[in-house]
């Protein structure tokens, strides 16, 4: 199982070699690993449909008793079949529709990244794991958002979309420690056992809030909608496999995934139901407002991800049933759809639906796929749409409260979606052939495997929906609903109210769709550019620059001293607060054993200081502090510490050097600032020396713990094999530490190199 | 920078580096029991490089570095992570000491542990990282900035 998950990024990391050398047939090979993934998924069908669940555990690091567990259940399973599956024909159909492209190897080095991400997240049983694959979503999907790097809108986007799903991922990793420390673990396979309290913890509602905001911007719900359409800036492939398949899904997965543990209550089924039905209804109305066919397909699919949202807060057995089911319904129409609309962007070259038309002669297998999967887009009998449709009036006839409301959202979706299909599906294909930028032909085989094969899998589930029901289905609503569930599902349940609104939704959808150019005009007048979402996003980075540039300007005068200064006042207020309110007496000071020469030494250093703070040039400055420095590390060897004497004479050796070459280039002393500040500056010296010596005076006399000297004395020479105890202690007992500090060293040596080369060359 | 190459400075430069340079193998070497060590003895190093510097020119302390200070850097983390790694070997934490004993001729022992690896390590970093500092500070002063 390990192997499963991690196998696409190794292959990934070897695509862009394998692209270079391979060419055109790159997409036929690399898909042989989606493809041994799906079979390897596929063989656990028959346990998972058993009611099984398997836990995979693998040891991660023991010492502190974490490991990487995956969990299969029907849900999980569902997933990572849809995953594979659909990611083998996606990989193909890549293959053909960016032939010739230069890029094609970091366009595989990302689907395949992005593939093994998602195939994590639905496998994860540990929340933190669930959560790093979560955001390795977010990213690969930036990349390919993005892929097309030169497009200035493609960048805008792919930034849109990573703002948004990331700034709700960072809810969700809060909501996930919420959730552990309510549900007392962080594997999920033991959180699902511990709903009760989970829901009655007192923070449930902002553990709620959390998770909700993270599952809500991954799956593009209002009034996150936005990103999702803007995401088609990303080829055709990536649109149908990321932004309809697989990863706005990982929402619904979540909210699917959680609902025994957190689901069941009434804010759940507030907050969940009706932002699902709130976004079905914006996607409808957004769908049809739009004239780009992959614009109008990107709102239908936020209808669709708002329907799983109503259907995952109502939290029925039905409802449960009717989740699984749409979800596999629509990624197969949806995918095919989505891949029908590249193609027809990619042979005959037109994107508006309002230039389309009479394409079928052209193109008779990619109308074929269109139209099939469009029939069930469109809820028509016999396709596995229909019966997605049915289970999904049936939940919410059923729904425990707002009954009517939910159902009449329902099937006005349902009308939105019949529309839909017709756009998508009988404006390009009938009617009078239009000119098009491109002669249009017939897709290659690489094209036409991906619809062709979608539409008839929703083809076959429709006619025998038993097939996907017992296979695994049962399983997923199952897992979902947190109880068995016996869905039943069926082409013909007799004349009932479900039905009937099928067949209203269908006559009022065609109607829709015969109307559309006016319903088009009529919707374009609504001042969605001013007033929307997107618009609303558009704001808050705004504000997000100004508060940066004005804390910056706040903060970063660019004056060293002004720095200085606040350092040091805040020292001086904290420290010495805490000191004030701990210790308030000055602590006795016992100088009689002091020696005459360590009075001297002491006398040197007063002097060099207040030598350097008199000093006229910067020069005598650096010479009265390098005295000062000397005198400090004299007294290090008169305590007996050798090591750290001699390291502070080099220390302050360097200083010297390095400001010598630095004072060269700096103009000469001038005196800018008026007596009132040297005042000032000499009070806060003062002050924050007393406060040093106060501290360093009182830490003499704190312990906090028994001091390890004696410890590092003693093993110094039998476990550290050396006499030199500093030595031993920096490369021995505290090694690690060593280890930190020279990493920083090393980096402080890289970014003073990096300013001062940077900045050179910029300035030339 | 513009060294007016004065001639006693010159020589004694010359003569003090690789003198200096010896010392402070010899405090790296000596470290674990008397005073020094890598740290120490990389500051020695440096400051004798930079002694060079002013005595000669950068292009002179490039040639006796050998190489970029900054692959000495990484060279020198790389070798500081690797002496940890024989701890991991032993099945211990990272970065346990190990110890091994090479008999010499004439009956004597040679004690040799990873901490002195480690040492040397820190030695090459400590170099690396001054030596980055001095010489972009110096390189950057040849090209005086316009404003």
């Amino acid at each position: 199982m390990l192997s499963a998950v991690l196998a696409g990024f190794v292959v990934a990391a070897c695509a862009p070699w394998l692209a270079a050398r391979l060419g055109a047939r790159t997409g036929w090979v690399l898909a042989v690993l989606p493809l041994a993934l799906t079979l390897y998924f596929a063989s656990f069908l028959p346990r998972i449909a058993a009611g099984e669940s398997m836990l995979f555990q693998y040891a991660w690091i023991p010492g502190l008793d974490i490991r990487l567990g995956f969990l299969l259940d029907g849900l999980s399973l569902l997933f990572a079949l849809l995953i594979s599956g659909i990611g083998t024909l996606i990989v193909i159909y890549a293959g053909g529709y960016l032939a010739g492209q230069r890029d094609l190897g970091r366009f595989y080095l990302f689907l395949l990244s992005f593939m093994a991400s998602m195939l994590g997240l639905v496998l994860s049983d540990n929340l933190i794991t669930l959560f790093v694959f979560w955001e390795l979503t977010s990213i690969t999907s930036f990349l390919l958002i993005g892929f097309n790097h030169e497009d200035k809108t493609a960048r805008a986007s792919a930034l849109q979309g990573l703002f948004v799903t990331v700034g709700g991922g960072l809810a969700l990793l809060a909501g996930f420690v919420l959730l552990a420390q309510a549900g007392g673990s962080y594997d999920l396979s033991m959180l699902l056992s511990q709903g009760e309290a989970v829901r009655g913890d007192a923070l449930y509602l902002p553990l709620l809030l959390l998770l909700l905001l993270g599952a809500f911007t991954k799956s593009a719900q209002a009034p996150f909608h936005f990103w999702l359409p803007n995401a088609m800036a990303a080829p055709t492939p990536v649109s149908a496999y990321l932004h309809s398949a697989t990863m706005v899904k990982a929402g619904v997965y979540l909210l699917a995934r959680l609902q025994p543990v957190v689901g069941g209550t009434m804010e759940w089924f507030w907050l969940v139901s009706l932002t699902g039905a709130l976004t079905l209804l914006v996607g409808g109305v957004l769908a049809l407002r739009a004239t780009g066919m992959k614009r109008v397909l990107a709102y239908s699919t936020v209808m669709a991800l708002g329907t799983l949202t109503l259907l995952a807060g109502i939290g029925t057995p039905a409802a449960a049933t009717a989740l699984v089911t749409f979800l596999l319904a629509h990624s197969l129409y949806k995918g095919a759809l989505f891949l029908c609309a590249g193609i027809i962007d990619h042979e005959a070259g037109v994107r508006d639906l309002r230039e389309m038309g009479g394409l079928r002669r052209a193109m008779p297998w990619t109308a074929t796929a269109s139209i099939i999967a469009a029939l069930s887009l469109a809820g028509v009998m016999p396709l596995f749409g229909f019966i997605a449709k049915e289970a999904l009036f049936e939940a919410a006839v059923q729904a425990p409260e707002l009954g009517t409301l939910l159902t009449v959202v329902a099937a006005v979706g349902a009308m939105f979606a019949v529309a839909v299909a017709g756009l998508v599906a009988v404006r390009p294909w009938f009617g009078v052939q239009a000119t098009t930028p491109r002669t249009p032909h017939e897709a290659p085989p690489a094209l036409l495997l991906g619809p062709l094969l979608l539409a008839a899998l929703g083809l076959l589930f429709g006619l025998w929906p038993g097939l996907a029901e017992h296979g695994l289905l049962a399983a997923a609503a199952s897992a979902v609903h947190g109880a068995e569930v016996v869905p039943a599902l069926a082409l013909w349940h007799g004349f009932n109210l479900p039905l009937l609104l099928s067949v209203a939704g269908l006559l009022l959808g065609l109607l829709l769709y015969v109307q559309w150019a006016r319903v088009q005009a009529l919707l374009q007048r609504l001042p969605l550019e001013r007033y929307g979402a997107e618009r609303a996003y558009e704001a808050l980075m705004t504000w997000m620059v100004d508060v940066a540039a004005w804390q910056t300007r706040l903060l970063q005068s660019g004056y060293l001293r002004r720095y200085i200064f606040i350092t040091l006042a805040t020292l001086l207020l904290v420290s010495g607060y805490a000191l004030a309110t701990r210790y308030p007496v000055w602590p006795a000071l016992d100088i009689s054993d002091l020696r005459f020469h360590e009075l001297v030494i002491a006398l040197v250093i007063v002097l060099a200081g207040l030598a350097a703070v008199k000093a006229r040039d910067r020069l005598a400055a650096v010479a009265a502090l390098g005295a000062a420095g000397f005198g400090v590390a004299l007294l290090y060897v008169i305590f007996s510490a050798p090591d750290v004497g001699i390291t502070q004479v080099l220390v302050e050796t360097l200083t010297v050097i390095l400001l010598v070459l630095v004072l060269f280039r700096l103009p000469g002393y001038v005196n800018t600032s008026r007596g009132v500040i040297h005042v000032r500056d000499a009070l806060m010296g003062v002050a924050v020396g007393g406060l040093m010596t106060w501290l360093l005076l009182e830490a003499r006399n704190v312990k906090l713990f028994p001091s390890i000297s004696g410890y590092f004395i003693e093993q110094s020479v039998p476990g550290g094999h050396g006499h030199n105890i500093v030595n031993v202690i920096l490369v021995d007992f505290r090694a690690l530490d060593t280890l930190g500090e020279i990493f920083v060293l090393g980096l402080a040596a890289v970014g003073v190199y990096a300013m001062l080369k940077l900045r050179a060359e910029d300035r030339r | 920078m513009k060294v007016r190459h004065s001639r006693i400075l010159r020589t004694a430069g010359d003569m003090l580096l690789p003198l200096l340079l010896l010392f402070s193998l010899f405090l790296l070497l000596r470290g674990h029991d008397l005073p020094g060590g890598g740290f120490i003895a990389g500051l020695v190093a440096s400051a004798a490089l930079a002694l060079y510097i002013f005595s000669r020119d950068m292009r002179s302390a490039r040639q006796v570095l050998g190489t970029d200070p900054r692959s000495l850097l990484g060279v020198g983390l790389i070798i500081a992570i690797l002496s940890g790694v024989p701890g991991l070997l032993a099945g211990d934490a990272f970065l346990t000491s190990e110890w091994y004993t090479v008999p010499l001729p004439g009956g004597r022992e040679f004690t040799l542990g990873t901490p002195i690896i480690f040492d040397i390590g820190v030695y090459l970093v400590v170099i690396g990282a001054v030596m980055t500092i001095v010489l972009s500070l110096a390189e950057a002063e040849e090209r005086p900035w316009k404003r």
